[in-house]
């Protein structure tokens, strides 16, 4: 069922005005030996109607869950205006503006988006959005390593309480550029790096220290300690931020005595749906010295001939499309639906809004804490202030519980077995704004019911002490 | 038009989006809590909703106009499609879910993959890349893993012809190989002795795009295959232009070893103003070991995610989770509406187009860059005579357009073609429209010969007229900044 509009006239005429006789003509300069001899092994068509039924049935098995399930990517209630909006055919169906004058729209967009982030991360600058915040990440450590003179090797500090999942796609990315991350590591009391452990550091001596804030157990890292260390040591210092918390926490612009000098982040928060992790968007902040090293698509203000205001791409000598092999990254597309999406969410919040997002979510978190103390089995694992998200600590593994619990139509948190210690007793939890008092009692209550009779065990205080 | 932050108000803001959170309070530690307030809008929820639609207003879309974006495939992109994706349980499943509650979409992706498998004739895919260009650095990665794990450790150089994306060599040099650059003769094929001349026992591989950027299928693709091959090295296609051969010719018979595919461009998925894409990857067995994760397998009991567990030599995870799923649920969507049929049906008439287009333009006396050759899904003209005659250049022709109520084709790429448009009408446009466009090019032609000034001073009906690009540079103006505020 192709979307094709030809008639066997048009097709005829078409082929008349070539002076052919058939469309396969058309096809005669690839060999014959390559061309496929029968139809594509792939079923049959359908029409909107099937497709719908069958699509329906699907989506039908995945959904219901209340979701207490973060690790980077949280359950916000998005206004219904958002997607309205955002899925205009005009926003939804334009390319790159490559033709500004024809894409002032998109353009002006962008523009206003990357006033908005850059004013929530309190930095100078932004672009105009990068795939996701994991490869955004990637792609501000390999800018961090072009832009610091001062360091002649290929290390990057990272603090061993960023996202594991972060941890693997920057892995990825910059590893056939021999850049090595070397963890410092954090306090299994606390949560978080412990500043007087950089002062025993062996080695002192890299291009950039990446912090996540909150960090990826929801724990509020002492970011400004942590930023003024790196600069001291001529490291330049790389935040990776939550958007939602910025409304909140101090932005990465304004840690320590000079600020962060890249921050980046997932949008995924900003009215993006969750819709299995992507598309999302990432965003990349930074100082404006550092302008021209910065990857990704930038939208500036400018003059036309008539000395109008418009808006057009801009600093487009870093590109790929220009540069080519000189270019400072080979990253092509932005994630511009997402950044219009994101746009309107943050116009439509404000600044009042936001921040009460925040805090709802806060607050929830905390209600949900503090109900989780009248079960004596569970506890929180550590001891940091913390937003939105916290690891709780069971008494029995959590692989189990989970399973059970997605049963009853709730998901209960993320196992951090895979990638924490070896530990399979703690649980990541993030609450957001959209919990109400029935969720958090319904999420005490498969606790209550599942962990009755057991108590804080042996074999967890154990294994706690082993990870220390 | 106002920025939103002229209209932007203290004190305003959308009551009805906003979570009541009295009493306000706060655990935090003040030394941890923002001092200053971020200057986001202060307006209402109809100020916003009246601000983005007469924004969208001012964007041409495939939606409104004809977009001929050479290399770009702007076919329609069904409603029904995007709605579908959207279903609740799609929109709201998060990444991390666990597979027993996560079995529909699952089902979706393994069955994409399997799809892709068959259409580009290779032994196994990954959806993980979440764009082309990251489609690339994976295979070009994946090419660096074979070669290592044979303990060949001396292949330094990619080659890439003169007419590739820009893409491929960023691709190429994130990978950390350096480019060799072959040229393309003069009728549009590879210059097979310069490539005999560059390849070596140097060559990891050589990445490919066919048919090329050039709009013309690469005819002597199994001596170029059996040349790099013999070489010990890898070949890399660039499935961009992969419309005009769908159901017709697959790379996998070719001989190419690793490829990627643009869902953006040849599954209908929308653009989005520029994003988002997502670039799956696609292997012979050569290259099955080192695929990026995450993958989707069926199992007897149902679907399920593998790990490194399960493919302890991959590559890695290219983001935090995924891709982006939402587009492979609509690519894979729009792949189950064509079917078997359907999809030799889309290169047909994206092949028929361009070449009426071609044959027409030629008629209405425009210079074809390669007129001994076959259109694929696209062609190229050059405006060189034009420029020559009368100072008008082929970006003119781009403005000129617009006051035409159509969206430019491609200028300037691919860049060995002087003054070149780069023109893909896609197979979901009609006669009729590729007729007007015809009649718009005669028209411009028309008053080059005239009037150039009116054309080289177009856009003249646009929002704004010519922007000026160098003061955009050289003033940089990234971010808003209120005079009030500082």
């Amino acid at each position: 069922m192709p979307f094709i509009p030809h008639t066997e006239n048009d097709i005829q005429s078409m082929l008349e005005a070539m002076k052919l006789s058939s469309v396969d003509a058309l096809f005669d300069e690839i060999p014959v030996s390559l061309m496929l001899k029968q139809a594509l092994d792939v079923p049959n068509g359908m029409n909107e109607m099937s497709i719908t039924r069958l699509m329906q049935e699907r989506a039908k098995k995945d959904e219901g869950y209340a979701c207490f399930i973060g690790a980077g990517a949280y359950d916000h209630h998005i206004p219904a205006a958002v997607w309205e909006l955002a899925s205009r055919g005009e926003f939804l169906t334009a390319y790159t503006p490559y033709q500004a004058e024809a894409s002032q729209g998109g353009l002006q967009v962008l523009y206003e988006y990357q006033t908005m982030i850059a004013s929530l991360t309190a930095m100078d600058v932004a672009n105009a959005s990068l795939y996701d915040g994991a490869s955004a990440l990637a792609e501000s450590v390999l800018m961090a390593v072009r832009c610091n003179k001062k360091v002649k090797n290929n290390r990057v500090f990272f603090l061993g309480t960023l996202s594991p999942l972060y941890r693997k796609a920057v892995d990825t990315i910059i590893d056939p550029q021999g850049i090595e991350l070397i963890e410092i590591p954090y306090s299994t009391t606390t949560g978080v790096v412990d500043v007087s452990v950089l002062a025993h550091l062996q080695e002192k001596d890299a291009n950039a220290l990446i912090i996540q804030q909150p960090n990826f157990f929801g724990c509020l890292e002492a970011v400004d300690e942590l930023t003024d260390w790196a600069h001291h040591h001529n490291m330049l210092v790389v935040a990776a931020v939550n958007p939602t918390a910025l409304a909140l926490v101090t932005p990465p612009g304004e840690w320590g005595e000079r600020g962060a000098d890249i921050a980046c982040g997932d949008g995924q928060p900003l009215g993006i749906p969750l819709a299995s992790g992507g598309p999302s968007f990432g965003f990349l902040t930074c100082k404006m010295p550092l302008i021209r090293q910065m990857p990704g698509r930038v939208v500036g203000r400018t003059l036309d001939d008539e000395g109008k205001q418009g808006f057009t791409l801009t600093l487009q000598a870093r590109e790929q499309h220009i540069r080519r092999a000189k270019a400072k990254s080979n990253i092509c597309t932005n994630q511009g639906l997402l950044v219009v999406a994101a746009a309107i969410y943050m116009s439509l919040l404000g600044t009042e809004g936001l921040r009460r997002v925040a805090l709802a979510c806060h607050n929830n978190t905390r209600r949900l804490v503090e109900k989780l103390k009248t079960i004596g089995s569970v506890s929180l694992q550590f001891t940091s202030p913390f937003f939105h998200e916290f690891v709780l600590a069971l008494p029995v593994p959590v692989k189990p519980l989970i399973d059970q619990a997605a049963e009853s139509g709730l998901l209960i948190g993320y196992d951090l077995k895979p990638f924490i210690a070896d530990d399979e007793h703690w649980l990541l939890v993030a609450v957001t704004e959209t919990k109400t008092e029935e969720d958090l009692d319904r999420f005490v209550a498969f606790f209550k019911a599942h962990l009755q009779g057991s108590s804080a065990s042996k074999e967890q205080q154990t294994s706690a002490e082993a990870a220390k | 038009m106002n920025l939103i932050f002229d209209i932007s108000r203290e004190g305003r803001f959308a009551h009805a989006q906003a979570p009541d959170t009295t009493p306000a309070t706060s655990d935090i530690p003040s030394h941890l809590l923002r001092q200053t307030k971020p200057r986001l809008p202060e307006v209402s929820e109809l100020q916003v909703v009246r601000h983005f639609t007469r924004l969208s207003q001012k964007n041409f879309s495939i939606d409104t106009h004809f977009y001929p974006l050479g290399s770009c495939t702007m076919k329609y992109n069904p409603k029904g499609v995007h709605k579908l994706a959207s279903l609740a349980g799609f929109a709201q499943r998060h990444p991390l879910a666990p597979e027993a509650a996560s079995q529909g979409i699952l089902q979706c992706l393994y069955d994409l993959q399997t799809m892709l498998a068959e259409i580009t004739g290779m032994q196994a895919v990954s959806l993980a890349p979440m764009a082309g260009a990251q489609g690339e650095f994976a295979g070009v990665a994946m090419i660096r893993a074979y070669h290592e794990a044979r303990g060949d450790f001396d292949r330094t150089e990619i080659i890439v012809p003169d007419a590739a994306h820009g893409t491929n060599p960023a691709s190429a040099v994130m990978c950390n190989y350096q480019v060799k650059e072959i040229p393309t003769g003069a009728d549009g094929d590879i210059d097979i002795e310069a490539l005999k001349a560059a390849l070596s026992e140097k060559t990891a591989g050589i990445m490919l795009t066919n048919p090329s950027t050039l709009g013309v299928f690469e005819r002597r693709i199994a001596e170029v295959q059996k040349l790099v091959h013999d070489a010990g090295a890898l070949l890399y296609y660039d499935g961009a232009n992969f419309n005009a051969v769908l159901g017709k010719v697959r790379p996998g018979d070719m001989g190419f070893d690793v490829l990627h595919l643009n869902l953006h461009k040849t599954f209908a998925t929308p653009h989005g103003g520029g994003g988002p894409g997502a670039g799956p990857v696609a292997v012979n067995d050569k290259l099955k070991a080192y695929l990026p994760l995450p993958l989707v397998e069926k199992t007897n009991t149902g679907y399920r995610w593998s790990t490194e567990k399960d493919l302890p030599e991959s590559m890695g995870q290219l983001s935090a989770f995924a891709g982006n799923v939402g587009i492979h649920l609509r690519a894979y969507i729009y792949a189950r509406m064509l079917g078997k049929q359907g999809m030799q049906r889309v290169s047909e008439m994206a092949v028929l187009n361009a070449n009426y287009l071609q044959a027409r333009l030629k008629d209405a006396g425009f210079v074809l860059a390669y007129p001994d050759r076959r259109a694929t899904h696209e062609f190229i003209i050059t405006v060189a005579d034009q420029t020559k005659a009368h100072g008008v250049k082929a970006m003119d022709y781009a403005k000129r357009l617009l006051d035409y109520g159509m969206h430019a084709p491609t200028v300037y790429f691919p860049l060995l073609v002087p003054e070149c448009l780069l023109i893909e009408p896609t197979e979901t446009e009609s006669k009729e429209t590729l007729d007007a466009f015809v009649d718009a090019m005669i028209a411009i032609k028309q008053e080059v010969e005239t009037d150039a000034t009116l054309v080289k001073t177009a856009p003249h009906t646009m929002v704004v007229r010519r922007l000026d690009d160098v003061r955009a540079a050289r003033l940089l103006d990234l971010v808003y900044v209120d005079a009030s505020c500082q």
